[in-house]
């Protein structure tokens, strides 16, 4: 997994609650046998028209927010399914963080495992920021994940709560596989009980 | 004396490794393992030169991809049949036991996981596939698992895991007639909305809980992730050790009465406490029917479609508003005057044994309505040879239900069955999102009972009323 410490990064709001995962990556492109490949599906439904181009009312395709890399959402966000295709898609159309009152939390779970940052800021200030996001072109922030801040172009910074083994994880790219392997002699204790 | 809720002693049990500074180390009893999620987590064993850990607590079956039409012909969806071939391949490499779609005991992995006393009480199951809360039904704890996190298992038997909240939802009172253990679970979620269970392992506990079957409480369970809820959970008692007895994979004889003994051990203790609960009486409960497009948005079959100016927040209104055009209906609709084209009897919520008898009896000696075109699915090959050897195969034909093979089906239209765009649909499944049942499909969620009524009388219907 790529390690995440400091982002900065074109912001997109997506005003809604309870997006769910099978928004975020459609059932039809699930079958693929590999890890790769989903970013050109992500909200496939929303994003494209009957005719398979791009629906040109969906924020995403706004040429505005061409090359977003932090999403503004509404509560809930990726509820729903398991589908870790959700992160992947999210992440290989190029996002690294997702802002939100709340995520689901097998979602919330995926997002940790593949390199991007759910962060749950209180809902007052998602709404700001996807005002901002909407009256300011070009409208960027920085997050900075070893002081748990994300910080405004005006220098204002909302501080998240991650925990511990996650932002560890994040920091330096773990594999947290390998990390547990380490304890094998407590699972194999554990399995002789 | 310490006092525990089930789910913190499952918790303790099963700790490999808990030190305060490190996030705790679970172990997992079982691992359920389908075509979908799964190849991913294969190939990154293969990519760092793992191996599967316990291939004998891990099983596997095929049931998103599979067609449900005749299963003699070939695979027409060569992308799903690839899956499926990756999957045999894969269990195979790993000495997995996997019951593939030419298996007696094929089916959606959690109508075979209970049916073949996989799933036990005490138990730490997981799967990837949010509907594992299922299995708590039988008093184990039970939750979905993304792809990163199956090959966590696979490699390790263990999950790294946060202790959850507990939440207790308690249902006493006796149903009244024509509500089931789908319209309990669609109506709890109406009242703490999609996410009011995020965080938390739920314990559904009450009179009303104990009367159900394990087969209905396997409804609850089912859709406890639709509240949000990590897991769903129900302690074991008599009606759970009479499922269990006799099952393949359950003790026998002596061992099965130890295992009695070690499973009366589980339930919550008397004076233990919740983080949170909520009470429910259930003679309130109506028959449920949902009109959004999140099965939060539900109400009583007697009620009418939502005014957006009428909610609450900014938020809710836009998002009823987003609903109600996608579902094209007109606030103040009752509900009863709701047509539909298609019917869908089936899913890992209600395509068990129970599920089948309670529609083909509402579907016996009625006709579909010719406006509509409805199937049945059964959960299982169990599930649907048992349903043969008692008629109701022909009980649905003879009304003009198509009568279908094992597999997840329409709840998620990753085989061929789907909606058309536009289309209706009346359905037994879990999630009445966009697009879930085929792109610009239209769910609504319902009891099997009232499936089968609205494909007769092609709108839907107040099952209590029913004649």
């Amino acid at each position: 997994m790529d390690a995440f410490k400091e982002h900065v990064g074109l912001v997109v709001p997506l005003d809604r609650i309870n997006v769910d995962t099978d928004q975020i990556i459609p059932k039809q492109f699930l079958k693929r046998i590999e890890r790769t490949g989903f970013g050109e599906f992500l909200f496939n439904d929303w994003r494209y028209l009957e005719n398979g181009e791009p629906n040109p009312e969906f924020v995403l395709n706004l040429p505005r927010y061409a090359g977003a890399s932090i999403l503004v959402a509404g509560v809930n966000f990726g509820c729903g399914s398991s589908r870790e295709h959700a992160p992947w898609a999210l992440q290989q159309y190029g996002f690294k963080a997702i802002l939100a009152p709340s995520f689901a939390d097998i979602f919330r779970n995926n997002c940790y495992k593949n390199g991007i940052l759910p962060i749950a800021l209180p809902a007052d200030v998602t709404a700001s920021l996807s005002q901002e996001a909407h009256d300011t072109e070009g409208y960027q922030l920085m997050i900075d994940l070893e002081q748990q801040s994300v910080i405004c172009p005006d220098g204002t910074a909302h501080t998240f709560e991650i925990g511990d083994f996650e932002k560890y994880c994040l920091l330096n790219g773990l594999d947290e596989i390998g990390w547990t392997l380490q304890f094998e002699t407590d699972i194999t204790a554990y399995e002789n009980r | 004396m310490k006092t525990q809720t089930m789910y913190e002693k499952i918790w303790e049990t099963h700790l490999v490794r808990a030190s305060a500074d490190e996030v705790p180390i679970l172990y997992i009893d079982t691992h359920l393992v389908h075509e979908v999620t799964s190849p991913q987590a294969f190939e990154g064993l293969r990519l760092n030169n793992r191996k599967v850990r316990r291939p004998d607590l891990t099983f596997a079956t095929m049931d998103h991809n599979v067609p449900t039409t005749d299963r003699s012909l070939p695979i027409t969806d060569l992308i799903a049949a690839k899956q499926m071939e990756t999957l045999a391949e894969n269990c195979a490499e790993f000495d997995i036991p996997l019951y593939d779609i030419d298996s007696p005991e094929q089916g959606i992995v959690h109508v075979i996981g209970p049916e073949l006393g996989i799933t036990q009480p005490g138990k730490t199951i997981v799967c990837g596939d949010s509907h594992t809360s299922t299995h708590g039904a039988l008093g184990a704890l039970a939750f979905g698992i993304g792809t990163s996190e199956i090959e966590h298992v696979l490699a390790t038997q263990c999950l790294l895991q946060q202790k959850s909240e507990t939440f207790e939802i308690r249902i006493d009172g006796i149903l009244p007639y024509g509500v089931t253990a789908k319209d309990i679970i669609l109506s709890i979620i109406g009242h703490i909305g999609i996410d009011g269970g995020n965080g938390a392992v739920v314990e559904f506990t009450g009179s009303a809980i104990r009367a159900l079957s394990i087969e209905e409480r396997m409804t609850v369970c089912n859709m406890s992730i639709e509240a949000g809820a990590r897991a769903g959970m129900i302690a074991p008692d008599d009606t759970t050790y009479e499922y269990l007895a006799g099952k393949r994979f359950v003790p026998k004889d002596e061992a099965f009465d130890a295992a009695v003994e070690n499973w009366k051990q589980l339930p919550t203790d008397e004076g233990a406490t919740y983080d949170r609960t909520l009470q429910l009486d259930a003679a309130e409960i109506a028959p449920q029917v949902t009109w959004g497009t999140n099965p939060g948005m539900v109400t009583d079959v007697t009620g009418c479609v939502p005014d957006p100016s009428a909610m609450a927040t900014t938020d809710e209104k836009t998002a009823t508003e987003h609903a109600l055009a996608y579902m094209d209906l007109k606030p103040g609709t009752p509900m009863t005057d709701i047509p539909v084209d298609r019917v869908f009897i089936g899913s890992c919520t209600n395509s068990r044994i129970s599920d089948l008898r309670a529609a083909a009896e509402v579907a016996k000696g009625r006709k579909v309505a010719e406006t509509v075109s409805a199937m049945v699915v059964p959960g299982s090959q169990a599930v649907k040879r048992q349903a043969e050897a008692e008629g109701l195969d022909q009980i649905f034909r003879d009304a003009g239900f198509e009568w279908r093979e094992a597999g997840c089906s329409m709840c998620l239209g990753m085989n061929p069955d789907t909606l058309m765009p536009g289309q209706r649909c009346a359905s037994t499944s879990n999630r009445n999102f966009e697009g879930r049942q085929g792109k610009g499909g239209r769910t609504h969620l319902v009891s099997p009972q009232m499936a089968a009524a609205t494909a007769v009388t092609g709108h839907f219907v107040d099952i209590r009323k029913f004649q």
